[in-house]
């Protein structure tokens, strides 16, 4: 509770979440306010902001702008929240067996990731999502697997830190076993960093969905802000809105989600939080 | 008035008259084109390459025999008169005297035989169909050219173009490994320009050929085709005059309303009608629900084609009404109607008892997204809206050039979205896609949606090695008729690409085959 509290005192943290809470209630109320899908063609093509009911304008097909951003919002979540838990989800694993066990194991793994560090993770995901058609489950997939190595690394050092601590070595006296004592009692006194880690890898994922979208490899059947920033980029000297809105809608996000984090950072790792103080 | 003076004046008379009579026709020699290549060309050899910008500036460097108007008559091109047999099996070439290759080397009727029956018959696929049916090419004289056809083929004289058959020159390739010519890189031929260089990446430089067989052509110095990968780029550069033409998708559609304003620019759509461009949904006729009639005639009612052409195309596109595109020869326009009728389509579909579930889902279709751009990512967009509105998913699937040729070739997919050139006659560019003899695994743009039916197979036929022309048109629109009513694929629009030039330039189109011609009329004012 004193974390939660700490939190709430802390202004930019929670500038981040409320502006967060805000895009989470939008993605959740699209479908209300925006009865009709963000693929139809509602207007003319072009319409400019304001006219014709739409608030945020046409698209080049006649599409509501502002409905494509509502909607959007839901792909962005769901793609940068699931895509951060399977990358936490490899990530921790990798960094805790390696940490853990450390000698020949800990070698091995961590060449391996520092294999995935050197390949830029962008082109990494293009080539993976180039190769697996493009589709909802395997951009989180792809961007789950770009984007593990620094939460393995991170993940390593804190069960490096834990694993020879009184209370692991009281576990082991009392004969627990290997797996319990990983997740009962080294994780939960990591877990603070991780968590801090993943809510950044949110934002990144973000980053790196409407990049892909952007670049046309996105699921097309899902209207993102990548997509409509793609679609919208060849005539944005004739129609900026077409790119500007889900542009603003990403920038936003991403900042939202970077100031919530480094929130819940300062908050959860005491030694910052104490010289701040 | 001495004698001196009187000899100057005759001398400047003299040199005046051939500079009046260029000017009497309005033909000033010199000036530099610049214009926009897109994408870079792998090579520059048309014949061993027939991808679009191959064509576009290999044109210039390869002629062919023969030119087409607009209404896609043949005109003279190296050769300068034709004679057909009675049969309709020997045609007789004459060419025109003193035609060198940019090395200085005369052409004669030896290199038309050699490039026709050697080089494009393994090189061309197209070329390889129509000369699989001469029986024999010979070269009588250096000046005349006979090829002797194993059977009728009435479209013959209509292979001849430029991008069809480009001459090669046969003293560089022949005995060698056509492809793998260093001298492919010079890119030798017969046309008004030749190469200077090419850089990589940044521009082609095309200069005057001083030994052009016709008198004062070309009448431009040099064309520089610059590569200019992004689009608004190019728009940009032919906005501020950094290039004086562009063709086919060198600007997008939408930009080309735009330049209809510009005053110093001319927009026109002319140029095209011997590719007549003609595009549709493709549906795999093999699979359910796409091997029913019904179903197929549904989707016929279902697509909205104006507003298609209107928001996807800019309005830079004809409604189709059948396999045959109004441009090209034999078409018939009297032929069953699909008009936009979301309800017309739902009896059908009710009809063939494709009726929607307890969410109102009808069926679930992939639709492969063809990777050539955003209008077609757009159009894929366009059909999902449309689809929806009767309860059928339509799930688009993204894919690369390599994935999207290997899927729709081996008949892997269920619908997308196809464009193919009709090349002046049904013959060449129209049977192939509804012909069973063309079901063809692994081979693009044949019969890939796997439509069959003994009676079109038939007509087809018949019309391809049928000489009178009245008959000719009778099979055609029988054949319209029965594709209308089976609508083995969903035509949708006629496109109607735009060159755009300087209204400094003359002659810029002026043939069916427009931004692909010699460029050897083309000059300054």
């Amino acid at each position: 509770m004193d974390a939660v509290r700490a939190f709430l005192r802390h202004p930019s943290g929670m500038v981040g979440l409320v502006v967060l809470l805000i895009v989470v209630i939008t993605a959740i109320i699209a479908p209300i306010v925006f009865p009709v899908s963000p693929w139809e063609m509602v207007s003319a093509p072009f319409t400019p902001p304001g006219e014709d009911g739409l608030l945020l304008g046409g698209d080049t097909l006649g599409r509501d702008v502002a409905a494509g951003v509502a909607y959007g919002a839901r792909v962005s979540l769901v793609i940068g929240i699931a895509s951060a838990i399977a990358a936490m989800v490899i990530g921790v694993t990798i960094g805790a067996i390696s940490g853990y066990f450390g000698g020949k194991i800990d070698l091995v793994l961590m060449r391996m990731t520092e294999l995935f560090q050197t390949i830029p993770a962008f082109v990494l995901a293009i080539l993976l999502v180039a190769t697996f058609n493009p589709s909802l489950l395997t951009i989180i997939l792809t961007i789950g697997a770009v984007s593990w190595p620094p939460l393995a690394r991170l993940t390593r050092a804190e069960f490096l830190r834990l694993r020879n601590r009184e209370f692991v070595e009281a576990a082991l006296c009392q004969g627990e076993g290997t797996l319990r004592i990983v997740l009962g009692h080294i994780l939960p006194n990591a877990i603070s960093p991780i968590l801090v880690v993943t809510s950044l890898t949110v934002a990144t994922a973000i980053l790196l969905e409407s990049a892909l979208s952007f670049m046309g490899l996105g699921d097309p059947n899902l209207m993102s802000w990548g997509f409509m920033i793609g679609a919208g980029r060849t005539v944005i000297r004739n129609a900026w809105w077409m790119s500007v809105f889900p542009g603003l809608a990403i920038l936003i996000t991403v900042l939202a989600i970077n100031l919530f984090g480094e929130g819940l950072s300062d908050v959860l790792n005491p030694r910052v939080s104490r010289r701040r103080s | 008035m001495n004698r001196r003076e009187f000899t100057q004046a005759m001398l400047a008379a003299s040199a005046a008259i051939p500079f009046g009579i260029t000017r009497a026709a309005g033909q000033t020699r010199g000036g530099t084109l610049n214009t926009i290549i897109q994408p870079e060309p792998p090579l520059l050899v048309t014949a061993f390459n027939q991808q679009q910008p191959t064509l576009t500036l290999g044109g210039k460097i390869y002629e062919s025999l023969l030119k087409y108007s607009a209404d896609l008559k043949p005109m003279p091109g190296m050769a300068q008169s034709w004679e057909i047999s009675p049969d309709g099996l020997t045609y007789t070439f004459k060419l025109f005297p003193n035609i060198t290759f940019h090395d200085g080397k005369p052409m004669t009727s030896e290199d038309v035989v050699f490039s026709c029956m050697k080089v494009l018959t393994e090189t061309h696929p197209r070329a390889r169909q129509n000369f699989a049916r001469v029986a024999s090419a010979e070269a009588p004289d250096p000046l005349t050219v006979v090829f002797k056809l194993k059977q009728p083929f009435a479209p013959f004289l209509g292979c001849f173009d430029c991008t069809s058959a480009p001459i090669l020159p046969k003293h560089i390739y022949e005995g060698t490994d056509f492809r793998k010519n260093p001298l492919n890189d010079k890119a030798i031929g017969t046309g008004p320009f030749k190469l200077k260089e090419w850089v990589r990446g940044s521009h082609v430089h095309l200069v005057r050929h001083e030994g052009y067989y016709l008198k004062n052509q070309p009448y431009l110095d040099e064309i520089i085709y610059r590569i200019i990968p992004d689009s608004a780029s190019r728009a940009l550069a032919l906005e501020n005059g950094t290039v004086q033409l562009v063709q086919w998708t060198d600007v997008e559609f939408f930009d080309v309303q735009r330049f209809r304003a510009q005053k110093n620019l001319e927009v026109t759509t002319k140029g095209y009608e011997y590719f007549a461009p003609h595009q549709w949904l493709e549906m795999n006729n093999r699979i359910a629900p796409m091997n029913d009639k019904r179903f197929r005639q549904a989707v016929m009612h279902l697509i909205d084609r104006d507003a298609l052409a209107k928001r996807v195309y800019f309005g830079n596109a004809k409604v189709a009404t059948g396999p045959i595109s109004s441009k090209t020869k034999f078409y018939d326009g009297k032929v069953k109607r699909y008009e936009f009728s979301v309800d017309k389509a739902k009896a059908l579909l009710d009809e063939m008892g494709l009726k929607p579930d307890a969410n109102g889902k009808r069926a679930e279709i992939k639709y492969v997204v063809p990777p050539y751009g955003e209008s077609y990512q757009r159009a894929g967009e366009f059909f999902r809206q449309s689809f929806a509105r009767v309860g059928i998913d339509l799930v688009l699937v993204g894919t690369d050039m390599a994935g999207w040729a290997e899927k729709v070739g081996n008949w892997d997919y269920e619908m997308t979205q196809n464009l193919l050139y009709q090349l002046g006659d049904p013959a060449l560019g129209v049977s192939r896609t509804y012909v069973s003899s063309n079901i063809k695994k692994g081979i693009l743009f044949s019969n890939t949606e796997g439509y069959s039916n003994p009676e079109v197979d038939k007509l087809f036929d018949e019309a391809a090695v049928t000489l009178d022309e009245a008959k000719r048109q009778e099979l055609y629109s029988k054949v319209q008729q029965i594709l209308v009513e089976d609508v083995p694929v969903a035509w949708t629009l006629e496109l109607e690409y735009p060159v755009i030039y300087d209204k400094a330039f003359k002659n810029i189109v002026s043939t069916g085959i427009g931004s692909h011609e010699t460029f050897g009329s083309v000059y300054k004012s």
